[in-house]
């Protein structure tokens, strides 16, 4: 084809000619309409006989942007209307589009001045539908054509393309909905404009007291939840650094079941950890009353409070530093470490001087996620918490508490918008300018040096003993499902199963009795159909930001980066004030929790792909873009089959966090799409932790065979000819480690 | 299998599809409930039974739904929202949330159900209603020597150091409650003379409400302050709690039930209002381990739950302790009297 915009021009026209204009009531999914008097029902006529039939005169202009790049067909790409037209034509299609958008709505004008302007309308519009999709995707893929054709980032446009695509779907689904709610901080409680009520309550006693050092009741809640996010990053980086250790530089014999356990806590749903704690270590737990009964100690409630939420934290989120540390430490070239050796270093300068900061990038990443999961936590501290408040909760009852202040909700908000972004800007600081690339398709021999004594010593004794927590506690999980009432009546039951899985036989086949199906099959078509599209904005963003060179590049990364700052109950509450009205409305759909699982979980997938991207030698790509492939293909042929840790990673991860994710989802889920999580949350609540582990070890059970399924499915990368350490050569050459890097 | 996830997730994709087709049915409906999952569930099958109505169902605390429906006040999706503690339901209703409906039912209603409705300009109504209590772990007081109290000003007594839970009144509305019936039983000062006593026998105020009997039951601590309703369904369910109906009298809460605003399916929803405050149905609650008291005055209360005929209920002001300023003003005063003193 002679000009790539074509087919792209032709989804515009798909859209504006074919396809349903407006949303459809019965779910993006269903396609009665077809059947169901489209074209000519107003509910399904796609844009065009929208404005000839149904009077939405408004939607012709529509057509104006469509037309215009036909001329463009028979011209020349150097041709200078080339690139104007269509640059004038996407933008104004995008701005025209967007704009009757929000001007019309389902009670007519919805700015009152347009309606002093224009008299009253009689007529209202419902939300986008495929056809406004369809049109508006074409219309951003002309204009960013046409950026390129004025020699915009070399006149790639692949790479214009993408950038465009991520630059729209993140201003819509992430600054959009976002600075709804940030906005209200700037308001008083009646919706009016009052700055100093912001003033008011971010200098407040509630969130700056350092009381607790002069022996007051309670410290602020930033002081709580920064102290708690540096400690919990602090501890997982380094349990994380010993287990990728003994799992890669190590002769254990176990390493494919610790790397099994490992990724147990993430897979777990929030809630059931801090019981099982509480079980072991509360005031009537089994350990306490051992050491009760034992040394005559008088049992103690030191669980409810700063210890046990960082245990509970170190617990759930060391999985995720060892997933981001072990793809870092495997790609660590080994002819480094020989080089090193050969200079006669011993291993354990080796490992201080060249290992450990080839591992920066790794380490910096494992530090930051961690800290930022610590304060956008909310299971752990609701669980654990006692008295000892943090952000991420007090943002959850600001808004849903007695107090009903989303003024004060917006607050805490952008406080703990604050410390990630600083976090985020020191991380940035601390990996500085430096060349992390060690793999470079040249040849090595790939055995990797074992540690010392000491260290291997060292590594065993924080692994392993984190590794027996860890199993204890997954049997008390699993044990909790099968008995009367966890922790007081251990008699067995297999009740809790039954009301929950139960399966009977009908007319029509099976019959899927138990009250907990419905929230399953929900939660795992999300999940399902989540998670590929995660991996993809994810990866794709990363490429971008680590292989193309671009006019703030910065800001574009800072943006993709944000939404995994905001705390999952402000994405909920702002996803619903922003997408509740057309022309975006998509709450009570499996749409909005798709989207919101999509964008809160993209920057994990940006972050794996940059971390194993800024290993890969740009000499692969020129090679690749030397033999005459275009920046597509080398992103399919070459880079992606190299970054199948990654991939790995986003999937498994964009899976797992959607099925257990909470705070965002309270807010979105509806009768039609209600999620396990928030299913659970209720069965909590009202004390029947009985068919609430019972629903959970499910959970596990389903998201661990999908993560093995993930693992065959994608396959595994071949760095080198053999991946082995060099003690023990021959057991691990042919094993396929089950688990790769999870992310970073 | 290489293919499986392909397989799966097609297998997904076609759950969605089915889940998303209509139902052929007389009238859908979109029910926000608040109280206890069985419950919820109860109420949607008998429901769905009787009308043939397909009635979507979606359980959320009180809190979480009026936040649900502020959000979503310009384009509601909810047409009723059922169950509840009735604080948020004012408020819903003194932000015209919720709209006026008088059910033929109102007469044959308790006076406190009849009242709930009047003070909300009949925008809500009341389907339930529980007393506030306390409950013990007769295991952990048996093994520290320590008597059962009977009293609220017995839980302030130094023997109980370190032994009362109650919920944090900034989150949780039934510790809101508890403020509230103690200001309006004692004076506000006195009140306040009160609950720093109290504190320094707390050893945690925890973010839910009903979360101090579950700790209770558990042994995590020895006392629990909540609604009687939800220590009684622990009692059930084998836990060796006790509930007490505190001998000076005690404040309550009044379930409630609102039609929002600019429902979508207002017919079906006033069905449901009319079915929900039958006789018939609020007598089932007891099957679904409901222990609230009824609104209609034919209905049967579940043996085990508060009988509020011989329970001294003070006078519950739901106008004055309901509405924003009082709250606002209550809440400030504990927070700077009550949080910050030293245990």
């Amino acid at each position: 084809m002679k000009h790539s915009f074509i087919p792209w021009l032709l989804l515009g026209w798909i859209g504006f000619l074919l396809m349903p204009w407006y949303l459809l009531e019965d779910g993006f999914w269903s396609f009665v309409w077809l059947t169901d008097g489209y074209p000519t029902d107003l509910y399904y006529a796609p844009a065009i006989l929208q404005g000839l039939l149904g009077d939405k005169l408004w939607l012709l202009p529509l057509a104006l942007p469509l037309i215009a790049p036909l001329r463009l067909i028979s011209l020349t790409k150097s041709d200078p209307r080339y690139s104007r037209y269509l640059i004038y034509s996407g933008a104004f299609g995008l701005i025209y589009m967007m704009g009757q958008g929000f001007a019309i709505g389902v009670s007519g004008w919805q700015f009152s001045g347009l309606e002093s302007l224009f008299g009253e309308l009689e007529y209202q519009q419902y939300g986008f539908g495929y056809g406004a999709m369809l049109c508006g995707l074409s219309f951003l893929i002309l204009l960013t054509t046409g950026l390129a054709a004025t020699g915009f980032l070399k006149g790639d446009v692949f790479v214009t393309g993408s950038i465009g695509l991520i630059v729209a779907l993140v201003g819509l689904f992430v600054f959009f909905p976002v600075s709804q709610v940030l906005i209200s901080a700037f308001m008083n409680n009646d919706g009016m404009f009052a700055p100093t009520a912001f003033f008011g309550k971010f200098f407040s006693d509630n969130i700056w007291s350092l009381s607790c050092l002069s022996g007051g009741y309670a410290c602020g809640t930033a002081w709580n939840s920064l102290t708690l996010a540096i400690l919990t990053a602090t501890l997982t980086t380094l349990l994380g650094l010993s287990f990728a250790l003994v799992v890669t530089r190590t002769g254990f014999r176990w390493k494919r079941s610790l790397r099994l356990l490992t990724v147990l806590p993430i897979i777990t749903p929030p809630f059931v950890i801090g019981l099982a704690l509480i079980l072991l270590f509360g005031r009537s737990g089994v350990v306490t009353q051992f050491f009760a009964d034992a040394f005559n100690i008088e049992p103690g409630r030191w669980l409810y409070g700063m210890p046990g939420v960082l245990l509970a934290q170190v617990l759930s989120f060391t999985p995720i530093s060892f997933l981001v540390l072990i793809g870092v430490v495997e790609g660590v070239s080994p002819s480094m470490e020989e080089a090193s050796q050969t200079l006669r270093a011993d291993r354990w300068r080796t490992f201080i001087n060249v290992s450990l900061p080839l591992m920066r990038p790794g380490l910096a990443n494992a530090f930051l996620l961690a800290f930022i999961e610590s304060l956008a936590d909310f299971g752990n501290p609701m669980v654990l918490g006692g008295d000892f408040d943090v952000l991420s909760t007090e943002i959850f009852f600001a808004i849903v508490g007695a107090q009903n202040d989303q003024g004060y909700a917006a607050v805490l908000a952008i406080l703990l918008l604050i410390f990630t972004l600083s976090a985020f800007f020191l991380q940035r600081h601390w990996i500085g300018k430096k060349s992390y690339t060690t793999v470079t398709g040249k040849a090595d021999s790939g055995a990797y040096m074992g540690l010392n004594h000491g260290m291997k010593l060292a590594c065993y004794m924080t692994a392993l003993p984190w590794a027996a927590l860890t199993i204890v506690i997954y049997g008390m999980i699993m044990f909790g499902g099968f008995v009367q009432n966890w922790g007081y009546d251990n008699s067995f039951t297999l009740q809790h199963y039954q009301d929950a899985f139960s399966v009977g036989w009908g007319e029509f086949g099976v019959i899927w009795e138990g009250a907990a199906w419905d929230s399953l099959w929900t939660t795992l078509s999300i999940s399902a159909i989540a998670a590929p599209f995660t991996a993809i904005v994810g990866l794709l963003t990363a490429y971008l930001l680590v292989r193309q060179q671009f006019k703030w590049k910065n800001a574009f990364e800072f943006g993709t980066m944000l939404s995994f700052a905001i705390p999952g109950t402000v994405i909920g509450i702002s996803y619903i004030l922003a997408f509740n009205v057309p022309p975006l409305e998509l709450t009570g759909t499996g749409v909005i929790l798709i989207i919101c699982f999509v964008f809160r979980n993209m920057p994990v997938g940006v972050r794996g792909g940059i971390a194993a991207m800024s290993q890969l030698d740009k000499s692969l790509d020129e090679a690749s873009l030397t033999l005459g492939a275009n920046s597509l293909m080398t992103f399919r042929r070459v880079i992606l089959p190299l970054l199948r840790p990654a991939i790995i990673a986003a999937l498994v991860y964009s899976f797992v966090r959607a099925i257990t994710s909470v705070s965002a989802v309270i807010f979105l889920v509806s009768a039609d799409h209600n999620m396990a999580t928030s299913y659970i949350i209720g069965l909590v609540e009202n004390g029947e932790y009985g068919i609430a582990i019972a629903y959970c070890s499910v959970l596990i059970l389903v998201m661990l065979t999908a993560i093995i399924a993930i693992n065959l499915f994608v396959g595994q990368r071949r760095l080198r000819r053999t991946d082995s350490i060099s003690h023990s050569s021959k057991s691990s050459a042919t094993s396929s480690p089950s688990l790769k890097e999870k992310h970073a | 299998m290489k293919n499986s996830p392909y397989i799966l997730s097609l297998a997904f994709a076609t759950a969605a599809t089915f889940c998303a087709a209509p139902a052929m049915a007389k009238g859908k409906l979109n029910v926000l409930c608040s109280t206890d999952t069985d419950w919820c569930s109860l109420m949607e099958t008998s429901f769905e039974a009787e009308t043939g109505i397909d009635v979507s169902l979606i359980r959320k605390s009180s809190g979480e739904a009026y936040a649900q429906l502020r959000a979503e006040a310009q384009n509601p999706k909810i047409d009723i929202w059922w169950g509840g503690t009735g604080d948020p339901h004012l408020q819903a209703a003194a932000e015209k949330l919720t709209q006026v409906y008088k059910p033929k039912a109102l007469p044959n209603l308790r006076n406190w159900a009849q009242n709930q409705a009047k003070v909300s300009g009949y925008r809500t109504v009341g389907v339930y209603a529980g007393a506030l209590g306390f409950g013990y772990n007769e295991d952990i007081l048996k093994s520290k020597g320590l008597p059962a109290p009977q009293c609220w000003k017995d839980l302030a007594k130094p023997i109980y150091k370190g032994e009362v839970q109650i919920a944090n009144p900034n989150s949780s509305g039934t510790s809101y409650t508890a403020l509230a019936t103690f200001v309006q039983m004692m004076g506000e000062d006195q009140a306040f003379d009160f609950l720093a006593q109290l504190h320094k026998n707390i050893n945690q105020y925890t973010k839910s409400g009903s979360a101090p009997i579950k700790a209770a039951s558990n042994g995590e601590t020895a006392i629990g302050i909540t609604f009687i309703h939800d220590i009684v369904k622990q009692v059930k369910k084998g836990y060796p709690v006790k509930a007490v109906a505190p001998c000076e009298g005690t404040g309550y809460e009044v379930g409630s039930m609102s039609i929002v605003k600019g429902a979508r399916h207002l017919k079906e929803a006033k069905i449901w209002a009319e079915f929900a405050l039958r006789p018939d149905i609020q007598t089932m609650a007891e099957k679904a381990n409901a222990y609230q008291v009824p609104s209609n005055k034919s209905a049967t209360t579940p043996p085990g739950a508060p009988d509020f005929d011989t329970l001294k209920l003070i006078d519950y002001d739901f106008a004055k302790y309901g509405s924003a300023d009082t709250r606002q003003h209550l809440l400030q005063r504990w927070d700077n009297e009550i949080k910050s003193l030293p245990r």
